[in-house]
């Protein structure tokens, strides 16, 4: 067991995990942020898409202990003071999912790109998101959010 | 999927890497992760201790130096994919690893760890080999000629820690690989690089290990056009057969793909 300290979604959190616990289920299970999903468990998916310093990486493959003192956001940091990050807002907007199942690790993915790639074309944006399965939308509308929310925050 | 219990340490230095892999024979290094905690999550892999080597600055760095291109082992695939050096001096290799599986898998997805590992459908490998590199550990030097020894195995000894690869700049290089849609590894892929004295080219995907095309390296030392390559037929009978692809048509894809590696420079 290891005492593990990071900061998740801007609060400081500290707890006792096995070194084996995968980061998906330390924040899931101890945390309670039952936000960032679990698809496949074997990084084919990414339903699990989570920001570690920064980066887009996905937390079922990767051990809580890796992430010691780091910031963690997951989807419930997005939002600010009760309102929608702006690609939150247009995956609403532009009815960018269906059962919502990959959404959060949709939305990590495409916040980690929009930061990476401001200006962004509905090419780069399909193959920027190989790394997330959708089995509803056809993914026609999550393009279309992203499209809409990088336009949207390079504006700002 | 839970894998077996194990010991974390994260190091500050190579040194302390060097001295936990010594004292446990079950010992691993942890670059990325992306295969082997998949492989633990399996109980493919059931390591005692995992040394997490991740955070070494000493292995995180590209520079240029005299005619050759020092990739540290700890540098990520999106780090090479986006190093201005990278893009300068190799553009085939920052392509190259821009195209390795997808953005979370590049974020933290390190080159010692691809090479390491040597799956026979990793990218690198046949960059390193086409390139004619050399592979530096903690404890001598390796060409990649000799580096690549079989199936997911290497020259590496137990406790041997890739430190970095030196690429020599060629003339002109390209890669082109046949991605299996679902997991974007190569199903076929071509690297070829040309240099004042010779031209070489590596496959990786199709076999049981990286290999070269001894064959199309000579009909490209002569006339180095797509045309060269017409009716040199790759004999299926060495390559993978498995449920993406059967050996005759990886065979084919090798000669297309080999095509499309020149055609690209042409
Ligand atoms: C969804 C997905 C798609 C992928 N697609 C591709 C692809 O298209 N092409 C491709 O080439 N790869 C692909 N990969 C593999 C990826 O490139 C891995 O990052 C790489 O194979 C291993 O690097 P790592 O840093 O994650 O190593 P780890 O998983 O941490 O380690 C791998 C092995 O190497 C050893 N090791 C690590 N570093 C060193 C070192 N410095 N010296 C000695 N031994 C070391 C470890 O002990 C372990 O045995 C994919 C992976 C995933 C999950
Ligand atoms: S659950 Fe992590 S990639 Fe599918
Ligand atoms: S909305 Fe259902 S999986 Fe994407």
């Amino acid at each position: 067991m290891t005492v593990l300290s990071m900061t998740v979604n801007g609060k400081r959190v500290s707890a006792e995990v096995e070194d084996r616990t995968l980061l998906v289920y330390f924040l899931r299970e101890q945390l309670s942020l039952t936000g960032t999903h679990i698809g496949c468990d074997t990084s084919q998916c990414g339903a699990c898409v989570v920001h570690v310093n920064g980066r887009a990486v996905k937390s079922c493959s990767m051990f809580a202990v890796q992430a010691e003192g780091a910031q963690v956001t997951t989807i419930e940091g997005l939002a600010r003071d009760g309102r929608l990050h702006p690609v939150q807002e247009a995956f609403r907007e532009h009815h960018g999912l269906q059962c919502g199942f990959c959404t959060p690790g949709m939305i990590m993915t495409a916040v980690d790109l929009i930061r990476r790639k401001p200006k962004l074309d509905r090419e780069t944006i399909r193959r920027e998101l190989e790394g997330n399965i959708c089995r509803c939308t056809g993914y026609h509308n999550i393009v279309s959010a992203i499209e809409a929310a990088a336009a949207e925050m390079a504006s700002q | 999927m839970i894998p077996a219990a194990f010991r974390y340490h994260r190091v500050k230095t190579l040194a302390e890497a060097e001295k936990l892999l010594a004292a446990s024979p079950e010992a691993k290094l942890l670059a990325g992760g992306q295969t082997l905690i998949a492989a633990m999550k399996m109980r493919l892999a059931r390591p005692s201790d995992l040394v997490d080597i991740s955070g070494l600055k000493e292995l995180s760095f590209i520079r240029a130096t005299g005619g050759a291109l020092v990739v540290g082992a700890g540098a990520t695939h999106n780090d090479i994919a986006n190093s201005p050096e990278v893009l300068r001096l190799l553009p085939a290799l920052a392509e190259l690893a821009g195209g390795i599986g997808d953005p979370a898998v590049r974020h933290v997805g390190t080159l010692g760890g691809s090479v390491a590992n040597n799956d026979p459908t990793a990218d690198y490998p046949a960059a390193l080999l086409a390139l004619g590199a050399t592979v530096t550990t903690n404890r001598r030097t390796i060409a990649a000629d000799g580096f690549f020894t079989g199936m997911f195995s290497t020259a590496l000894a137990g406790g041997e820690i890739v430190t970095s690869v030196s690429f020599p700049v060629p003339e002109r290089a390209s890669y082109r690989k046949f991605r299996n849609p679902a997991s974007h590894y190569a199903m076929a892929g071509i690297f070829v690089a040309k240099t004042k004295v010779e031209v070489r080219v590596a496959v990786t995907g199709a076999a049981p290990c990286v290999f070269r095309a001894r064959e199309m390296e000579t009909a490209l030392s002569e006339n180095f056009s797509p045309a060269a390559l017409n009716g040199i037929d790759v004999d299926p009978s060495g390559l993978n057969s498995d449920i993406h692809a059967s050996a005759d048509y990886r065979a084919h894809l090798v000669s297309v793909m080999a095509k499309r590696a020149v055609e690209a420079l042409a």
